[in-house]
């Protein structure tokens, strides 16, 4: 298929065809040019004989915003008319892979810090094109040619828009080096924009995944072991196949070992009714049987003995009695995603082909696993991104959870002659009890100071399940027996104390998986709460003993002094009973920066008001990351919150949904006000930074209420004692 | 047979009448702008409007509301004089995020602001706190819902 035909394709045809085209197409464009297919302009942009540009992004959006930002990037070099900008996602595919992680994945606030060069470099090229077509058009030379709003104009006052050139340029090489414009002439970067997704999702019009659908299509509801890795040892599904509309039950494999029943109907309420009256005995021989309390005994064991270290330092300070001492144990809980849209795939299985549906945050993966499954390759499983209603991590599984659920039922059904579409729903307790928690976490820190800030040694472990031990990203991220998922945040702290770090990653029955800011969520609050504890033993205010610690690293102290400054910390006198609170934690190459007042209702934290800073670079669309700031802070402050936490008993998760696994509501939302630290060097993450400091931030205020330290998230009424 | 007036128009449908509202709705209708969040009325997402009043669709037997107005956001965001108010503060503001919970934040707001003309700061955490959103986002929905006041005022 050649270029033009392409073009038109694009033009005239609905959105599953042209997205099935864009493969093809950027494979053979590659060869041509040279280029990787990344860097080329035919996989992520058409222009309509109109002059819409419509951008296709490789990236999932699960809410933060690079459905807008991506397109912004382009735009700004295609010197485009914004206002004819759209953009969708791009299916599974060799051009939508991550230029750094070779894989496609929403991960590690990477998007603008990995693509800030690539979606550019693809708006230039675009450029280039439009103008070589209209320089021979016009009759001139392109250098004298210049572009504005989706316009072509020459010297002369002649112009042309980029719909009339759209298919003449696409005949037009693509140039494999472009000049990108310096920081200084940005329209379009940094300033403040609206998301193109606004009104669909404003007005119930946007399509998720779970709103997906295909004539035919069956719904699946799945009946997962009670314990995980549980396997059914006899089943009776005559009630459940009693009900109207039930289509049979099968016995699926599932991705932990495990095996459960699926139930298959026409319509998601049959489907559920009959797992209702499925009759079920399980066997759980041979299965561990996970359970909190043993488990944080189990850790507390772990942490009085030596572990895998991670950095050496001399800790024989701790056995000077003249020193101070600080001894502290930390408990985190596991902790369930819950994104709002359940999880959910559809499938359309063929045989020898396959057609995916889903929101997720790692195409490449999951299109390898459900081609596993059903025995054929990878590029025989064509997967389409859907819209997915937030993520957090969870929609990003190195074994593609359920995924694999819903192929392993496609299969079934195969087998037996089956042949209509599925579309798989878990329930919201199926995800609330499903696994891929994040991990609990025990840390055990002894420190010798001098009383007046210094510190002589700081002995720090950490027990928790690794994330990424034997999945393929392993390589990655376990060096030398150690996860470093679970040690960021204190290793490589940025603070000049000398820490003997050591972890224990005890084998469990629970699966876990990274949460939002992922290593973060914990070590944030052992760290930020830590360094106000010694500030205030040295009666050292907690700014003035950060700007010490912190005086190598500018871009940390900047973002503190800037929240500093606009809170009015230290200037203000706050009414009775309210107290400050600071943080400063960097995630994700970002700093982020929290000046709160609190006050306590009884044993309850009031949060007031939050002054927060963040310097992640060049902003690109400031709108999305004073609201990445609003939402991380929330899901942060969600931690805080007594009932935020997964416990098991037996084997068996002791929540179901969220009226007892409690996640923040309207009325938590404190006032806030979010400062952006100017910079025009290249963008840093901003879907997760904000999450870590909060925590922290209102514990050292508490304590300069109370005198009394939080060391457990949750927050617990008991704790502070 | 199951009759109601569905955004206005006439509506039979043949479900066992114990079906939720949610999943006629989503499953028979073919109207999914009204969203499963969690089942068991604790979220919000599939707030719809029975006679006026906000209803968890999820947990409400379609029988329940035989000859009565259902109204769902697709109707709600654009036919209605609140409702049209209220989406165009929630794109003004850039309320969205994933954007899942947000029908049913909409609907939430919209009967809200039907019979709160003013709300203060207190009645719209009062009224918004029974719908979860994930994303967190809350202090936009807040303002945007103090601006479509200003917008019917």
């Amino acid at each position: 298929m050649g270029r033009r035909q392409f073009l038109k394709l694009g033009m005239g045809t609905g959105f599953a065809v042209y997205a099935m085209a864009i493969d093809a197409q950027t494979q053979s464009a590659a060869v041509e040019a040279g280029l990787m297919p990344q860097q080329q302009p035919s996989a992520f942009v058409s222009i309509d004989g109109d002059g819409f540009v419509t951008v296709t992004i490789g990236k999932t959006d699960i809410g933060q915003g690079v459905q807008t930002a991506l397109p912004m990037l382009v735009a700004e070099e295609l010197d485009a008319d914004w206002s004819k900008v759209r953009s969708h996602l791009g299916p599974a595919g060799e051009a939508y892979k991550d230029p750094v992680y070779k894989m496609q994945i929403v991960g590690g606030s990477t998007t603008m810090k990995h693509s800030w060069s690539q979606y550019r470099e693809i708006g230039a090229r675009m450029r280039a094109m439009l103008v070589n077509a209209a320089a021979k058009r016009l009759n001139v030379s392109p250098s004298v040619l210049k572009t504005q709003a989706g316009m072509v104009i020459a010297p002369d006052g002649r112009s042309l828009s980029y719909g009339e050139l759209a298919a003449a340029a696409l005949d037009e090489p693509v140039p494999t080096s472009v000049e990108l414009k310096s920081p200084a002439k940005f329209k379009l970067i940094g300033k403040p924009t609206g998301r193109l997704d606004a009104r669909d999702k404003s007005s119930g019009l946007q399509i998720f995944g779970i709103d997906f659908t295909l004539p035919n299509m069956r719904t699946v509801v799945i009946l997962h072991p009670p314990v995980f890795g549980a396997k059914v040892l006899r089943y009776d599904a005559t009630k459940a196949k009693a009900i109207s509309g039930v289509e049979d039950v099968y016995q699926v494999p599932l991705y932990n070992g495990g095996v459960g029943l699926a139930v298959v109907a026409d319509g998601f309420w049959p489907a559920r009714l009959a797992r209702e009256v499925l009759q079920v005995e399980w066997d759980t021989d041979g299965v561990e049987k996970a359970d909190s309390d043993t488990l944080w005994a189990r850790y507390r064991v772990l942490a009085g003995q030596p572990g895998t270290k991670v950095h050496p330092a001399d800790t024989s300070a701790l056995a000077n009695t003249k020193l101070k001492k600080i001894s502290a144990e930390y408990t985190f809980p596991y902790l369930a995603h819950t994104p709002m849209e359940p999880l959910n795939c559809s499938i359309d299985f063929r045989g020898d082909q396959c057609t995916v549906w889903v929101g997720s945050q790692l195409q490449t993966a999951d299109q390898a696993a459900v081609a596993h499954v059903l025995g054929l390759k990878p590029d025989q499983v064509t997967l389409n991104t859907m819209m997915a209603g937030g993520g957090f991590g969870r929609r990003a599984v190195p074994t593609s959870d359920y995924l694999v659920d819903a192929a392993q039922v496609a299969k079934a059904r195969y087998a037996v002659g089956r042949r209509e579409p599925i579309k798989m729903i878990w329930t919201r307790e199926d995800d609330v009890r499903g696994g891929y928690y994040r991990p609990m976490h025990l840390h055990r820190v002894e420190i010798a100071h001098d009383g007046k800030g210094t510190v002589l040694a700081w002995k720090h472990i950490i027990v928790g399940q690794s994330i990424t031990s034997g999945t393929q990203i392993e390589s990655f991220t376990v060096k030398n027996g150690v996860d470093e998922t679970m040690v960021e945040g204190v290793a490589g702290s940025p603070y000049p104390f000398p820490i003997a770090l050591e972890v224990h990653h005890p084998k469990v029955n629970v699966p876990v998986l990274w949460f939002r800011s992922v290593g973060h969520t914990h070590t944030a609050f052992v760290m930020e709460t830590l360094v106000d504890e010694l500030a205030r033993a040295g009666g050292i205010d907690p700014v003035t003993y950060r700007r010490r610690l912190l005086a190598k690293h500018p871009r940390n102290l900047a973002a503190m002094e800037l929240a500093v400054e606009k809170s009015g910390y230290g200037k203000r006198r706050l009414p009775p009973g309210r107290a400050w609170g600071v943080a400063v934690h960097e995630s994700f190459d970002s700093i982020v920066a929290y000046v709160v007042e609190v006050s306590m209702n009884g044993t309850e934290p009031v949060l007031h008001e939050v002054t927060a800073a963040v310097h992640c670079n060049m902003p690109v669309n400031p709108r999305t990351i004073e609201a990445q700031m609003q939402g991380g802070l929330l899901m942060g402050l969600g931690m805080t919150i007594p009932g935020a936490e997964i416990t098991l008993k037996n084997g068996q998760v002791q929540q179901h949904n969220w009226n007892d696994y409690r996640i923040p509501t309207h009325a938590h939302m404190p006032k806030m006000t979010v400062h952006i630290v100017p910079s025009a060097d290249p963008p840093t993450g901003i879907g997760e930074p904000s999450l870590p400091p909060i925590a922290p931030a209102m514990a050292n205020a508490i304590a300069a209420i109370t005198g009394r330290r939080h060391r457990s998230l949750p927050f617990s009424i008991a704790n502070p004692a | 047979m199951i009759s109601f007036r569905l955004n206005g128009q006439t509506q039979t449908v043949d479900v066992p009448g114990d079906t939720p509202v949610l999943w006629v709705l989503r499953d028979t209708l073919g109207l999914t702008g009204t969203k499963f969040g969690c089942g068991i009325a604790v979220c919000g997402a599939c707030t719809v409007h029975v006679d006026g009043e906000q209803r968890r669709s999820c947990v409400t037997p379609v029988a329940s509301i035989a000859g009565q107005n259902l109204d769902t956001i697709e109707a709600v965001a654009e036919q209605d004089e609140v409702g049209r108010a209220v989406r165009q503060a929630w794109v003004l503001h850039d309320v969205v995020q994933c954007g899942y919970c947000q029908s049913g934040q909409i609907m939430a707001a919209v009967a809200l602001l039907k019979t709160n003309k003013q709300p203060s700061d207190d009645d719209i955490n009062r009224a918004m706190s029974a719908n979860l959103c994930r994303c967190g986002t809350y202090a936009r929905i807040h303002a945007a819902v103090l601006d479509a006041a200003k917008i019917l005022a």
